[in-house]
């Protein structure tokens, strides 16, 4: 009786665990302009190659402007990490989808995107939220640049196994609530370090329910709650999905690939070693009062008086204070995007509240797609124009207001509403106030100058 | 591998690596020289960690999301060779081993006794921890990690001697 997790582990056992970590064997490497540079540097001090460029695919998302795709008169440290990537992917053949490629946009929306991100695979990528690709049933995530240059030196991983963790998400969402609701109101039940040395598992009937795109939000999560990946088990919905992606299997290897993904699922009887249950069917749109993922509220609830120092400091901090409610809060940015909501059905959800309205006077609206694709699909359904008759910023892809190091930011001391992943001190800019929330509520608010509940702009969100 | 050195803290939970570095100093293309950067928009936490020590004890979850390697960097730039909480981060402690800074983890009795200033002593041989006027504990750490750092075993190196097994892989799947 194995879980999804453990068959995926099983059949990319290189050599066992032993008093030495296992060699596990990685089917897809993804690389980016930050995390790599000194592995590469590594590579090449040690005379090596990478082992197998075919399974290595680069882009460029973190570091780039999204005011355009020309790099004149750009960050010039960050104009060079941008280069260097470049010229290593030249140097060592390794595909790379850079500014000018249709294909680029954040790794953890290309990878699926592309189809490369398939079910029953083992994935990793020098950052934390490649957890993201786990929607499919893929093994998948972040690690640190020393094993970068190990995967790609080797194409292996040496890597302990993890613990099963069961998350069962129950009932079904009311409108309005949405999966970044689901995944905040988890991290706030089990903490930050809550799935620390574990790997989880979603399921239940509302993670059923839930398309490809929602599912990468909840598991793109996973490490705000200290698990390094989580997954979902591949279904119909997963298998539509991919069907006729660029790098998805084909005829018969489709076919193949099918019967093989449909054998992933965890055994009914399968051993978990921690279980938590959340009915979704109360659950409130969820949105972040503090300076980590998991002090959130419901958007009806009042801050909650501190219970220690770091509470205190957090509150501070975001110059709250005990008891006020965050509804009605005023803020100054509102920021959509990042590997967690800038897919096409997150933009879809923002604009359904957006059309027709008006960004409040005062208010920075930043819409940033995930992908060069994405935004196509986007600009083809005419959502950039709602958004910009609107008075939002429709952006180019890449990773933005999330990671603060690409010169979108939020200024010092302002309060931003944003469907990214942290809100640490200083993340999305040194001083800047973030309140994580779903895209629509990050919509509503922005609308009203003020946090705002998005079910007040009616049913059929 | 001995480390002896004075404490010392950081009394807060949660340290995330955006704090023990802040995004806008990744864009470099090299490891040296991080260290300046250490805590850089946490002047708070600056002001606690000079005056040379080698170890540095902070609260539970230590170095939290993001899995930047330049938060390990910075602290071993910075001078410090050990850092003691009650946990970490999975992609930190990992990130941490390969750059010879030990992880270590002790219970919140033992944590509480570690004020500013106390002199410590680590053993990674023995894998002892033994606080100056106090008790002497004990520590985990992955025993592969353990003989990489003491023996200067490259886990690369180590990978690579198993090519034909990894080459057979290939070839079965």
């Amino acid at each position: 009786m194995k879980t999804l997790y453990d068959k995926i582990w099983d059949s990319h056992i290189v050599v066992p665990e032993t008093d030495a970590p296992a060699i596990l064997y990685i089917d897809l490497h993804l690389i980016h302009e930050v995390t790599t540079p000194q592995a590469f540097t590594g590579l090449r001090k040690r005379g090596l190659k990478v082992r197998r460029s075919d399974k290595t695919f680069a882009t460029m998302d973190h570091s780039i402007p999204t005011s355009s795709r020309s790099l004149s008169g750009f960050d010039d440290m960050a104009a060079n990490q941008v280069r260097t990537l470049a010229a290593n992917c030249a140097e060592f053949g390794v595909l790379l989808f850079d500014l000018n490629s249709p294909k680029q946009g954040i790794v953890h929306v290309i990878g699926p995107e592309l189809g490369l991100t398939q079910p029953g695979r083992t994935i990793v990528c020098g950052d934390s939220h490649t957890s993201t690709h786990g929607a499919f049933g893929a093994l998948a995530h972040g690690i640190g640049t020393s094993e970068v240059e190990m995967v790609l030196a080797t194409q292996c991983l040496l890597q302990r196994k993890s613990k099963n963790f069961l998350v069962k998400f129950d009932g079904r969402l009311q409108p309005g609530v949405t999966a970044k609701d689901m995944v905040l109101a988890l991290i706030g039940k089990i903490g930050t370090g809550g799935g620390t040395g574990c790997v989880f598992e979603f399921a239940g009937s509302a993670i059923r329910a839930l398309d490809m795109d929602a599912r990468m939000t909840i598991c793109n999560m996973s490490i705000e709650g200290g698990a390094r990946a989580g997954l979902v088990a591949p279904d119909d919905r997963t298998f539509e999905y991919l069907a006729g992606r660029e790098f998805a299997p084909k005829a018969k290897d489709w076919d193949d690939a099918l019967a093989r993904w449909k054998q992933l699922p965890s055994d009914e009887a399968a051993h978990f070693d921690k279980t938590v249950t959340i009915d979704v069917s109360a659950l409130e749109p969820m949105i972040t009062y503090g300076t980590n993922p998991a002090m959130s509220i419901p958007i009806s609830g009042r801050v909650p008086k501190p219970e220690n120092e770091a509470d205190a400091a957090a509150l501070k901090y975001m110059a709250l204070e005990p008891g006020q409610a965050l509804a009605g809060h005023p803020i100054d940015v509102v920021f959509i995007g990042s590997c967690t909501n800038s897919r096409l059905s997150d933009l879809r959800s923002a604009a359904r509240v957006i059309r027709g309205r008006k960004v409040s006077r005062g208010v920075r609206m930043l819409v940033v797609p995930g992908s060069y694709e994405v935004k196509r699909q986007a600009e083809a359904e005419g959502l950039d124009r709602i958004f910009k008759e609107a008075g939002a910023e429709w952006r180019e892809a890449g990773c933005s207001m999330c990671i603060a190091m690409n010169g979108d930011a939020v200024p010092s001391g302002k309060v931003s509403v944003s469907t990214s992943n942290r809100n640490f001190e200083g993340r999305q800019g040194k001083g800047a106030r973030t309140l994580l929330a779903s895209p629509l509520t990050a919509a509503a608010s922005a609308i009203e100058g003020r946090v705002a509940d998005p079910r007040r702009f009616g049913a059929g969100l | 591998m001995k480390i002896s050195s004075r404490v010392v803290v950081i009394p807060q939970e949660n340290i995330d690596t955006d704090q023990i570095i802040p995004a806008r100093f990744l864009k470099v293309t090299d490891k040296a020289g991080l260290g300046q950067h250490l805590f850089a928009d946490r002047p708070e936490f600056r002001a606690l960690i000079g005056g040379g020590s080698q170890v540095l004890v902070a609260g539970n979850n230590f170095g939290c999301g993001s899995s930047r390697e330049h938060a390990p960097w910075a602290l071993v730039d910075f001078g410090f060779r050990a850092v003691i909480s009650t946990s970490f981060a999975d992609i930190f402690r990992q990130n941490s081993l390969k750059n010879r800074l030990l992880p270590i983890v002790v219970d919140a009795k033992t944590h509480a006794l570690l004020q500013p200033g106390a002199a410590v002593t680590i053993d990674l041989a023995a894998q002892t921890l033994s606080i100056d006027g106090g008790p002497t504990v004990t520590f985990p750490i992955d025993s592969f990690s353990k003989t990489c750092i003491l023996e200067g075993l490259d886990e690369i190196g180590y990978i690579l001697k198993q090519g034909s097994a990894i080459t057979a892989f290939e070839n079965r799947n």
